[in-house]
């Protein structure tokens, strides 16, 4: 009887022992490795085949494996824990997994059809089944036309956020207009392509024209950058605008010489990542921006007469179209090799709008 | 915010930033420059408003006079045959093809987005989960035209395997039941399912990511101080703060994932009839028919395009505007 006693040092006032049992720090590796090596071998003895399935087989067992003894060790409540972080961690590497395959997939498939040629010729005078030819027609107007969309695009984006952030003040107005900003981010490409269609082409009597894209796109990038200015300029200090008004600047020149210098790198950003996401819009081009083998440097082109402007995502579904389903052939390379020219504009772009936010943080 | 100070007759001696305009700023021109940018900016602010207004406006009035033409019921007709005589169209494939591609990627996206959304919060090294953050959204860099030619070229081959093997085991389910013989290609709704899965995960994880983000530390930590576990501290105070805010961020991919176009027009085959069988070929939405219509159509063809896109205009304002309210109202009691 005196013996079960003597056990209670180390142990808490209810006889629990005050720390539970742990798995010890190598089980981890060692599950996963079991897991693998169980798998190996249902795969070399069984009919069960494939890639895909050994991975999902090898990580359910490594998930059961571990859940099953850490309950059986350490109890539910560490069971739960550890199941739950291998989803979260599964949940990532899933997310991963895509981003990878699509970046080194394009890669491969895009970097045989670049060559000095391919980035500085048209498709003028080329039969798209026959190798050759270029996308820098449609390099060319790709970037007239974001330009021209964000010329519009920005000083309108500032101003109405310079709206919301000096003059809005929680006004009906201001609630209004940042409500419909924000639905405005979802207003699905392809209808901003129909407004315009209906509005520029059939309404006003214009033909499809680079400019005519570009003002789709104003649409789509107009409450990104809205959104982020807005954003910027609320972290300007307020005692900047005090200082100004005190010292009897009027408020359109504190806005215009205190507020906006300092929040312009947060806006400059806000304004590059608006262009990263319109440049690879392509429903809106589809509607609006004509097809042209010919280098056309006028946004303005096919207005009235001439053939319109082509631009980047429109040359790789019209390539795509080409292809009809052969992923071997001319077209479907070319359509990669654009595709691989696209992604790294629009990298180029983030990145240095990110290197800019990094450097030009609003300071105060 | 501070109020504008009274600028009377004594605003003289103004000093900016640049150089002495002490000369040509009197009381009036002061007012006229406020009053100038002032105007400005509520016009560029005004302009959000006229624009949704014309859009709603104009595909409306362009609408009409297909809607009027049209022999049959417009929303249970699932033929698109608008430029024929009688003018036959209806959205119901496309609706339905919409909302199950739609729906059919949130079931996928938003589990894995709060996954990613968790790890890079609390699980992640603290020096590490910036830049996972930032790769993760660059899936939202790639253009939406890439994602169908890898989905076509990729994804579609690869799911062959899946495809047939949903078939064998799970062909009970009409969903994933394969009825025809020859071998799947898999330009499906379930691939588009998938790929509009992926196009939407940057959206929900980087909005649950940013809610997360303010969950209150004290509660955190308090809930890790009563020796919860790190799922139990996430359980019980990260998911109860965070859960309007996922829900929202879920809604906003949603909507993204309806209008989403040239992703879904590559990988789907269009076929204009409402099938269960979402791993055998077909489906049309809305925006891959106006994507693959807009060539050949007439006058009423053109029309009818206009109509189905104020019907994708109208869905989607729906679901922002769900998601704004819960969004404002988590504000609000917050």
């Amino acid at each position: 009887m005196a013996v079960t006693t003597e056990t209670r040092a180390g142990t808490g006032p209810a006889g629990a022992p005050l720390r539970g049992r742990k798995l010890p720090m190598y089980a981890m590796p060692g599950f996963a490795v079991a897991a693998v090596l169980l798998t190996l071998l249902l795969w070399a003895t069984t009919g069960f085949a494939g890639r895909a399935g050994f991975v999902v087989f090898a990580v359910l067992l490594f998930g059961a494996l571990q859940t099953g003894v850490s309950f059986a060790v350490e109890g539910r409540r560490q069971a739960v824990n550890r199941l739950f972080t291998t989803l979260v961690i599964i949940a990532f590497l899933l997310a991963a997994t895509p981003l990878v395959l699509i970046i080194w997939y394009t890669i491969k498939e895009g970097i045989g059809a670049i060559s000095g040629t391919f980035l500085t010729h048209s498709m003028f005078r080329i039969n798209p089944e026959q190798p050759g030819g270029g996308i820098y027609h449609a390099i060319v107007g790709t970037l007239i036309q974001s330009a021209l969309a964000t010329v519009i695009a920005a000083p309108l984006g500032v101003l109405a956020s310079i709206y919301l952030v000096e003059y809005g003040g929680g006004r009906r107005f201001a609630r209004t207009v940042s409500f419909f900003v924000d639905v405005m981010t979802g207003v699905p490409s392809i209808v901003a392509g129909l407004f315009i269609y209906a509005f520029w082409i059939l309404a006003l009597g214009f033909q499809k024209s680079g400019f005519a894209g570009s003002l789709a796109l104003l649409i789509l990038m107009l409450p990104v950058i809205i959104r982020s200015s807005e954003e910027m300029l609320k972290l300007v200090p307020n005692e900047l605008r005090e200082a100004s008004y005190a010292l009897g600047v009027p408020k359109w020149r504190t806005i215009l010489r205190v507020v906006l210098p300092t929040a312009i790198g947060g806006i400059v950003t806000g304004i590059m990542l608006g262009v990263a996401r319109i440049m690879g819009e392509t429903a809106p081009l589809l509607l609006l921006v004509g097809i042209n083998q010919k280098i056309e440097f006028n946004p303005f082109a096919g207005m009235t007469e001439q053939v319109p402007q082509e631009s980047l995502p429109t040359f790789i579904f019209e390539q795509f179209q080409l292809a009809v389903g052969n992923t071997e052939s001319e077209p479907f390379k070319r359509a990669w090799g654009a595709a691989l020219v696209l992604i790294i504009i629009i990298g180029v772009l983030s990145a240095v709008a990110r290197l800019i936010a990094r450097f030009a943080r609003v300071r105060g | 915010m501070s109020e504008q100070p009274t600028l009377g007759a004594a605003t003289t001696p103004s000093v900016g930033g640049g150089p002495p305009v002490a000369g040509d700023i009197s009381g009036a021109s002061v007012r006229r420059g406020d009053r100038v940018f002032r105007g400005l900016s509520v016009g560029a602010a005004a302009a959000v408003l006229v624009i949704m207004a014309a859009i709603a406006v104009f595909l409306i009035f362009r609408s009409i006079p297909a809607l009027r033409a049209n022999t049959v019921n417009f929303f249970t007709f699932q033929q698109w045959l608008p430029d024929e005589s009688p003018v036959q169209f209806g959205i119901a494939a496309l609706l339905f093809y919409t909302l199950v591609t739609g729906i059919l990627a949130m079931i996928i996206a938003v589990p894995v987005a709060l996954g990613v959304a968790l790890f890079i919060n609390f699980y992640a090294p603290r020096r590490a989960s910036a830049p996972l953050g930032y790769s993760i959204d660059l899936l939202a860099a790639v253009p939406s035209i890439v994602y169908g030619l890898w989905g076509f070229a990729f994804l579609a081959p690869h799911l062959t395997g899946l495809t047939l093997w949903l078939d064998k085991w799970f062909g009970w389910i009409p969903f994933f039941d394969y009825q025809l013989d020859n071998k799947p290609n898999n330009l499906t709704v379930f691939t588009a399912g998938i790929i509009l899965a992926i196009m939407i995960l940057p959206i929900i994880s980087s909005i649950s990511r940013e809610v997360f983000r303010q969950v209150p530390r004290d509660q955190v930590e308090a809930a890790l101080a009563l020796g919860a576990t790190r799922w139990e501290m996430i359980r019980t105070s990260v998911l109860p703060f965070g859960k309007a805010g996922v829900v929202s961020a879920s809604i906003l991919g949603f909507g993204r994932a309806l209008g989403e176009t040239l992703a879904v027009t590559i990988v789907l085959s269009n076929v204009y009839q409402i099938s269960w069988h979402f791993t055998q070929t077909g489906g049309v939405t809305f925006a891959s028919n106006i994507a693959l219509k807009y060539g050949e159509a007439g006058t009423i063809g053109t029309g009818a395009l206009i109509a189905s896109g104020l019907c994708l205009f109208i869905i989607t304002l729906g679901v922002n505007f769900s998601a704004q309210m819960i969004i404002t109202r988590q504000r609000k009691g917050a």
